[in-house]
């Protein structure tokens, strides 16, 4: 398999900001690949740059092959795009808006009706073709978006928070159909905030601050965290945050309803060090187990060691 | 003990579409409550009934005894309410902000101080007391809303969405700031769309189209979960995809990355004809192992049963 995507040492400055910083990675044809990172990370202007809509700086990239500094505008017709506010028109029927996008792409003659009823298709949308597009359900309206997105059949499809508000059965179905592009060769790149969206990728690249500061599969990024993490369970939440909270040798402590999770230095003194803490402060604890980390806790856990998120 | 909320009945309609239909149900006193459901579900429509600022069009709902029909200007009083689209002052700072809806609220100047350091422990905003809130990013932006529509003590809070679109530090802080004032007797109910968030709720319902898919303390809605979920690596994916959808002990399958997750009635019972099944077709296992289901698995049952009924 081939990179369909290179970046090497990819910089970008807006004035004394360094916005993105000599970030290296590879994605391989048929690849699903996550970005992930705090607000305001580079993960936005690393794309941007990609999809050569802003210059780097510094730095070299090549999207299917072409170099994003000099070939940028056969880059665009390379690549599909879709986002969380999809760019469908609601006073167009559904198949209005596919021949719209499809003439914006180029695609014409014969290959146009073959690319639209194949989008309706994929879509699931055969149906519903001549539905107003406002009139549809959410997530029959991202899998049109979707169809949208890759009528001109771009080798590179990227995807900024595909799912945010879409129900889980529509979810799963978007999924599915990103999986099946994916394995016909098309290379996905997703930015999302959701861990749940992130566990479907391949592969997961986490910025922060500019940098790249971890690449690798969900699984080996949750098996690799270094940091022990311990599950509390207590009828007395907050007050079991406040007594650990800011302790040397507590690196995070995160609350969901009744549970604790709490992330410690290393495993020498764990289990008894949090139970002399909150039996000192006077918290009852019904429970303190190891637990395996989430992948949430490992962004947590990776952005800290890279010195916390950028704040503004 | 009056509940915080008693909703009877409470029904919306826009034109002939139905956003919330005859919902009824009660959160108590102290109580965390989450409204879980996707777009569209119906959330917004319900917080904005019990905020007292949307009419419902049928049904009634009383906020710790006071009708939000016959008296909704009385129930804005004991309420704090963040929309999705929270009104900041972009060209005021962080502190300048707060200080407004302080005086919007007519908190006493005397419980000020206080109640801003509380808010400052969990919002972690304290060194940005000086900065434009323009300048802020989305998930301080969000921590500063909820911390402006926390500044007075209402007994009840409604939040729309607030961890939406916010990564997930800040979301961290979020939470902890709601749990300080449900700690501190408050009562709150909080909608989302991510079911991952759903086990943070002392109780929860599941909406769907307008209407309760179940209801429960997130434990409860675990166990009605009917099957068991093995996770499978197994190459090639897609013909081991193939074979379990369409194996009469399935009950459902999905893709997650390199993995699959496959629902069973019982794996003692069927994980081996399972196997036989993909070993038989040329499809390599290399790990299989049972793993924990999820909220997102009960709702997506739940759905599942009320579109066959």
């Amino acid at each position: 398999m081939s990179a369909a995507v290179v970046a090497r040492e990819l910089t970008r400055r807006f004035g004394d900001f360094i916005a993105v910083d000599r970030v290296s990675f590879e994605v391989l044809e048929g690849e699903i690949f996550g970005f992930l990172g705090p607000n305001g990370a580079g993960k936005t202007t690393t794309i941007k740059m990609l999809a050569g809509l802003v210059r780097p700086s510094s730095g070299e990239g090549w999207v299917a092959g072409l170099d994003i500094m000099r070939e940028t505008a056969a880059i665009q017709s390379r690549i599909g795009y879709m986002s969380q506010l999809f760019s469908l028109y609601g006073d167009l029927t559904v198949e209005e808006n596919l021949a719209f996008f499809a003439r914006l792409y180029g695609v014409s003659g014969a290959l146009r009706k073959e690319r639209i009823d194949w989008a309706l298709e994929m879509a699931g949308l055969e149906d519903r073709r001549d539905r107003l597009t406002a009139e549809l359900p959410l997530g029959f309206k991202q899998r049109l978006a979707l169809g949208s997105a890759v009528l001109h059949e771009p080798p590179i499809l990227f995807l900024d928070e595909p799912t945010s508000g879409v129900d889980p059965l529509s979810r799963r179905s978007f999924w599915e159909l990103i999986y099946d592009l994916a394995s016909k060769g098309t290379t996905v790149f997703v930015t999302t905030h959701y861990m749940e969206e992130a566990e479907h990728c391949h592969r997961l690249a986490l910025m922060n601050r500019g940098r790249l500061i971890a690449l690798d599969s969900p699984k080996r990024l949750r098996d690799e965290m270094k940091s022990p993490l311990f599950e509390i369970r207590t009828p007395d939440g907050l007050r079991a945050v406040e007594a650990l909270k800011g302790l040397k040798d507590v690196l995070d402590v995160a609350l969901f309803g009744r549970a604790l999770h709490v992330t410690v230095e290393d495993a020498g003194h764990t289990v008894e060090f949090l139970r002399e803490r909150l039996r000192a402060e006077n918290v009852e604890v019904t429970g303190i187990r190891p637990i395996p980390p989430a992948l949430e806790d490992v962004f947590v856990a990776r952005v800290r060691e890279a010195g916390g998120a950028i704040v503004d | 003990m009056t509940p915080a909320v008693r909703a009877s009945g409470l029904t919306k309609t826009f034109g002939r579409e139905r956003a919330v239909e005859s919902l009824s149900f009660e959160v108590q006193p102290g109580e965390l409550f989450g409204l879980v459901g996707p777009d569209g579900a119906g959330k917004s429509t319900l917080l904005r009934m019990l905020a007292g600022v949307l009419r419902p069009t049928s049904g009634d709902a009383d906020v710790f005894g006071t009708s939000v029909v016959r008296d909704p200007e009385r129930v804005k009083t004991e309420i704090a309410y963040m929309s999705q689209r929270f009104g900041l002052y972009s060209d005021l700072t962080v502190l300048e902000n707060l200080s407004f809806y302080a005086d919007l609220y007519e908190v006493p100047r005397v419980e000020r101080a206080a109640r801003l350091e509380r808010l400052f422990q969990f919002s972690s905003l304290k060194p940005f007391s000086n900065r434009l809130a323009g300048k802020l990013s989305g998930g301080m932006k969000q921590k500063l809303g909820l911390s402006c529509a926390l500044i007075h003590e209402p007994r009840l809070l409604l939040l729309d969405e607030p961890t939406f679109g916010v990564d997930p530090i800040s979301r961290r802080d979020l939470w902890l700031m709601v749990h300080e004032m449900v700690a501190r007797g408050v009562s709150a109910v909080v909608s989302t769309a991510y079911l991952d968030e759903a086990e943070r709720f002392d109780r929860l319902i599941l909406l769907h189209r307008g209407r309760i898919l179940d209801s429960g303390t997130p434990e409860e809605l675990l166990d009605r979960i009917e099957g068991e979920i093995l996770e499978l690596l197994a190459t090639p994916l897609r013909e081991a995809r193939a074979i379990l959808a369409t194996h009469p002990s399935v009950l459902r399958v999905a893709v997650f990355g390199d993995r699959l997750h496959v629902s069973v009635r019982s794996i003692a019972r069927d994980r081996s004809a399972l196997e036989a099944a993909l070993r038989e077709a040329g499809v390599a296992i290399h790990e299989i192992v049972p793993i924990a289901p999820t909220l997102e698995d009960r709702f997506i049952e739940a759905v599942e049963k009320a579109e066959a009924a």
